[in-house]
């Protein structure tokens, strides 16, 4: 595939602040029409490409393309072709939700009427009760939808969703999912997602790319990457020596994988319903206590478990990447 | 690393959200209806701001009150050829148009995120700023009016007709847009509200280590050979020139002081602004 046929391309990106390297080398190559979720913790550096590859932050290292387009060479073009919504919603205050839209539709060259039909098209997104008020007024998840609303405007090629439902309560959610599975499904968008939301990148992304300390550890279909680490996972809560019931559950024939987390033990295997016995006989035979036991399908958190060594959800820092 | 956005053309997605199939095209606006997309953008908010307009407004009414008040008495042993009351309008202008910018609203813009948004669009970077000073234009000009009216009210007229008025008004417009550019750069640099509101402190040397008072010629020692270098004595001696006729000498010193002041504020604006669009 030549440069203008991909949708968006990194080569080892990397960005430092000062001592800190916040992206330690990316490569990306998302194909047009794709939902690409870029799964990681807060602070792994999710952001940091995401500004870079929407022009707002150059890279200290490493080049990237938007539909070809050179993003520090060609800014104003690829500006033209995407569509950004921020991790923080990128909103004025003392305008209304109008205005807004208004105003990105001035900049993006539409004409009066062209912005009036679009605002008319995006009524499914925003509250068109609300489009009146001033955005002060909004709540968090009426000015995400508002934000979501101005990055596509101006139909871009490629939209870029920067943690779009944090902080968005359950039908908040949906109503996102619902419309970027309608903006790739009828318009044929391209769209680079970051979350931190296992659910969200398992439901919605053809394709993940796990990040963690602003490297690219693992990238993949959903399915595929959880295939990687066997068909079942049986996963034990103990307490007691976690380290002997690891040595004894690894002798287990049909285990392919003992993974420890705190007090979690994680078996990955082929067969789990044939390993389940042995696990329970062998965790009782080292002496610890099984506070649960379950025989379940590998989550994304498992394959993120699997090549970083911590959970997903272990992550304490809620700043922003 | 500097990123002029340059653009080779329009870029568009067939169709729309409800899949109608028409063409919606993104394309560069142009540099002049950026301008008036910003500029707009800015007027609308104006009267939303009254809690920054207000006191914008009284306290230029406030000291013309006050100084014609409490000095015109004193003023009677002084060499002013005109009124103390015309003699003092001019203060009061200044004080209204000086310092009353769009920065504040431009500083919220980047710490609420709605800069980076504006950043994300091709939108010509020079004129995010020219845009809000476009805005101010509107703003000191609005501002000039009350001020004037009361100056007509306590009885100040204008030998120099319509025309006088009229040129009381831009020469106060364009001081103030000139010195626009020192909140703007602060704004731009710090991103800090606090410091755009302290922006202001900078202007009180030069509002008052001048002919706000006394003529000149009435100033002796060190405050008379500030106030020789203050560009504030000339601009208010171009507007006090108002009140006696036709004075182009009087006049010309005032613009130059304009000048003088938009060429160093404006530098250090649009230099601070090309620091903060920079992808850094």
């Amino acid at each position: 595939m030549s440069d203008s046929e991909i949708a968006v391309r990194a080569v080892g990106l990397v960005r430092d602040f000062g001592d800190v390297r916040a992206v330690d080398g990316i490569n990306l190559e998302i194909r047009p029409g794709e939902i690409y979720g870029f799964l990681g913790p807060n602070g792994a550096g999710k952001s940091t490409v995401v500004r870079m590859l929407t022009t707002l932050l150059a890279p200290t290292r490493g080049q990237a393309w938007v539909r070809g387009m050179n993003v520090v060479e060609r800014p104003g073009d690829v500006r033209l072709a995407i569509g950004v919504a921020l991790q923080e919603a990128g909103l004025d205050a003392r305008m209304t939700g109008r205005e807004v839209l208004v105003t990105q539709g001035r900049l993006f060259g539409l004409s009066g009427a062209e912005i009036r039909r679009r605002i008319s098209e995006l009524s499914n997104i925003i509250d068109i009760g609300a489009i009146d008020r001033l955005v002060g007024t909004y709540s968090g998840g009426m000015a995400r939808r508002l934000d979501l609303a101005a990055a596509l405007m101006h139909n871009p090629k490629v939209l870029f969703l920067d943690e779009p439902t944090t902080g968005l309560d359950p039908s908040g959610r949906m109503r996102v999912w619902e419309e970027v599975r309608r903006l790739n499904r009828d318009m044929g968008m391209t769209l680079f997602l970051t979350t931190q939301y296992l659910e969200e990148a398992d439901s919605l992304a053809d394709r993940v790319g796990i990040i963690n300390v602003g490297r690219l550890v693992a990238e993949g279909a959903p399915s595929a990457l959880k295939r990687s680490i066997g068909t079942d996972v049986v996963s034990a809560h103990v307490d007691g020596d976690t380290d002997a019931a690891c040595d004894a559950l690894r002798d287990i024939e049909g285990v392919s994988a003992v993974d420890r987390f705190d007090q979690e033990i994680r078996v990955s295997t082929a067969n789990g319903s044939a390993v389940l016995s042995p696990v329970a006989l062998a965790l009782d035979r080292v002496g610890v206590t099984v506070t649960e036991l379950a025989l379940r399908t590998p989550t994304l958190d498992d394959v993120f478990l699997d090549v970083t060594g911590t959970r997903l959800d272990a992550h304490p820092e809620r700043a922003s990447s | 690393m500097t990123a002029a956005p340059e653009h080779s053309g329009p870029v568009g997605v067939a169709g729309n959200t409800a899949g109608t199939g028409d063409m919606i095209v993104a394309r560069p606006a142009g540099f002049w209806r950026d301008i008036g997309s910003i500029a707009i953008r800015s007027i609308r908010q104006l009267p939303r701001d009254v809690e920054f307009i207000g006191p914008a407004l009284l306290i230029p009414l406030f000291f013309l009150v006050v100084n014609v008040g409490s000095l015109q008495d004193i003023a009677d042993f002084t060499s002013i050829e005109i009124d103390y009351k015309a003699f003092q309008l001019p203060v009061a202008i200044v004080f209204a148009v000086t310092g009353v910018t769009r920065a504040f609203a431009l500083v919220l813009n980047i710490q609420e995120g709605y800069f980076d948004r504006l950043m994300l669009t091709p939108v010509s970077r020079r004129a995010l700023l020219l845009g809000h000073m476009a805005a101010d234009f509107v703003l000191v000009i609005a501002l000039t009016i009350p001020v004037i009216a009361l100056g007509f009210i306590i009885g100040v007229r204008f030998p120099t007709g319509p025309l006088g008025v009229l040129v009381f008004v831009l020469l106060a417009a364009f001081w103030g847009v000139a010195y626009t550019g020192i909140p703007y750069s602060i704004a731009l640099k710090t991103g800090n509200p606090g410091a755009v509101n302290s922006s202001f402190l900078i202007f009180f040397p030069f509002a008052f280590l001048t002919t706000a008072y006394l003529p000149r010629e009435a100033m002796t020692g060190w405050l008379g050979q500030i106030a020789q270098y203050n560009p504030v004595t000339y601009l208010l001696g171009g507007l006090r020139s108002l009140f006696v006729g036709w004075q182009w000498t009087e006049l010309s010193k005032a613009l130059l002081a304009i000048l003088g002041l938009a060429i160093f504020s404006q530098m250090l604006a649009f230099r601070a602004l090309a620091g903060r669009v920079r992808q850094k």
